[in-house]
């Protein structure tokens, strides 16, 4: 089996599917009508993304699993999902902070892994580069407005990127086998990702008016399996049908 | 009874081209605080399983409507000249969107 592919399909499955889910908790509860569509549209988007990684994963794996058992039958600290991704929802500033924070990075992502060597991987980018697109599109929209908006809102707005600013900065580690995939052109190399996402969300945060945080301690451990207290209940939620029904079909 | 506050923005109409060169048809409408956000909602809401290639949005307080009143005046005159209705043309086999 090949680990390096496994790992990198994992932590990229998991963090689309966590941060799907988180979105997919606010279904409902947007601040009108036509928002609460958007954003249960990227989670979907989100949750297409993350099947198609956690089904190469259980492809490379070969030990017949599936994205479902992957999904839902592993605990918590079986997940490698980016910390960012399960931070949980606290208001909509806050939402679209994590939102903005995430597309910032999943665009040049998947710009980057469209010419990955490894045609599955490729395959995956070709339609999450569209789809990214558009999410950053609609996300930046939101940074610029909340920070031009009221004062509360661009309180909100600041104090979300403050709190959540400490989470970006595992986006980037990498750890030898991923090295090695970059410079082998399977994904896009971190360094230069980095690059690119300081560059925009920098950008953002200009026009909208917000202070970028001042470099500081960064979280990190989620591609450990070490995670915040907030995943575990969350996949609980998550996983509680196909546990307690192993079996069902709908 | 206390006025309810619609916080919810504007109406603005939503018109979906199918394919190119084809006219824009009224899809129905959003709420959006601008041009750019009513696009981006006309989008999720109108063209998610493709139903389109290009999308207009018009603002609902700019488009002139006639009114029930002038229905008589506006449209019964044309019932009863039959030669205004192209209908007495055959359409070739193979022309599509007539």
């Amino acid at each position: 089996m090949d680990n390096a592919i496994y790992n990198y399909a994992l932590r990229m499955g998991d963090t689309c599917l966590i941060l799907s889910h988180r979105l997919a908790e606010r279904c409902s509860n947007g601040p009108f009508l036509e928002e609460d569509i958007a954003m249960t549209n990227i989670s979907l988007d989100l949750l297409g993304g993350a099947d198609l990684f956690l089904s190469l994963a259980a492809e490379v794996e070969g030990e017949g699993r599936s994205a479902d058992d992957l999904a839902y039958r592993r605990n918590e600290r079986q997940y490698y999902n980016h910390l960012l991704a399960e931070r949980p929802n606290k208001n909509f500033a806050h939402v679209m902070m994590r939102q903005f924070l995430h597309d910032a990075l999943l665009h040049p992502l998947y710009t980057g892994l469209k010419l990955s060597k490894n045609e599955h991987l490729a395959g995956i980018a070709e339609k999450g580069v569209k789809e990214s697109a558009y999410h950053i599109r609609h996300s930046s929209m939101w940074i610029v407005r909340l920070g031009k908006g009221t004062d509360d809102s661009k309180e909100k707005l600041q104090d979300a990127l403050d709190d959540l600013w400490t989470y970006t900065g595992e986006m980037f580690e990498y750890n030898d086998e991923e090295a090695t995939l970059a410079k082998d052109g399977v994904i896009p190399s971190f360094e230069e990702l980095k690059t690119t996402w300081l560059k925009t969300v920098k950008e953002v945060f200009n026009e909208a008016g917000l202070e970028v945080p001042k470099d500081k301690w960064m979280a990190t451990g989620g591609r450990q399996g070490v995670h915040s207290e907030f995943l575990g209940h969350m996949i609980a939620e998550m996983q509680y049908l196909p546990r307690a029904y192993p079996d069902a079909k709908w | 009874m206390s006025e309810v506050k619609d916080n919810q923005g504007p109406l603005w109409e939503v018109f979906i081209q199918s394919k190119n060169n084809l006219p824009y048809k009224h899809a129905g409408s959003v709420h959006a605080f601008d041009g750019e956000m009513a696009l981006q909602n006309a989008r999720d809401l109108y063209t998610r399983r493709g139903e389109g290639r290009a999308i207009w949005v018009v603002p609902s307080n700019q488009i002139i409507s006639s009114v029930p009143t002038d229905e008589d005046s506006f449209f019964d005159p044309s019932d009863d000249k039959i030669y205004r209705h192209p209908t007495f043309y055959t359409v070739k086999e193979g022309v599509k969107n007539m």
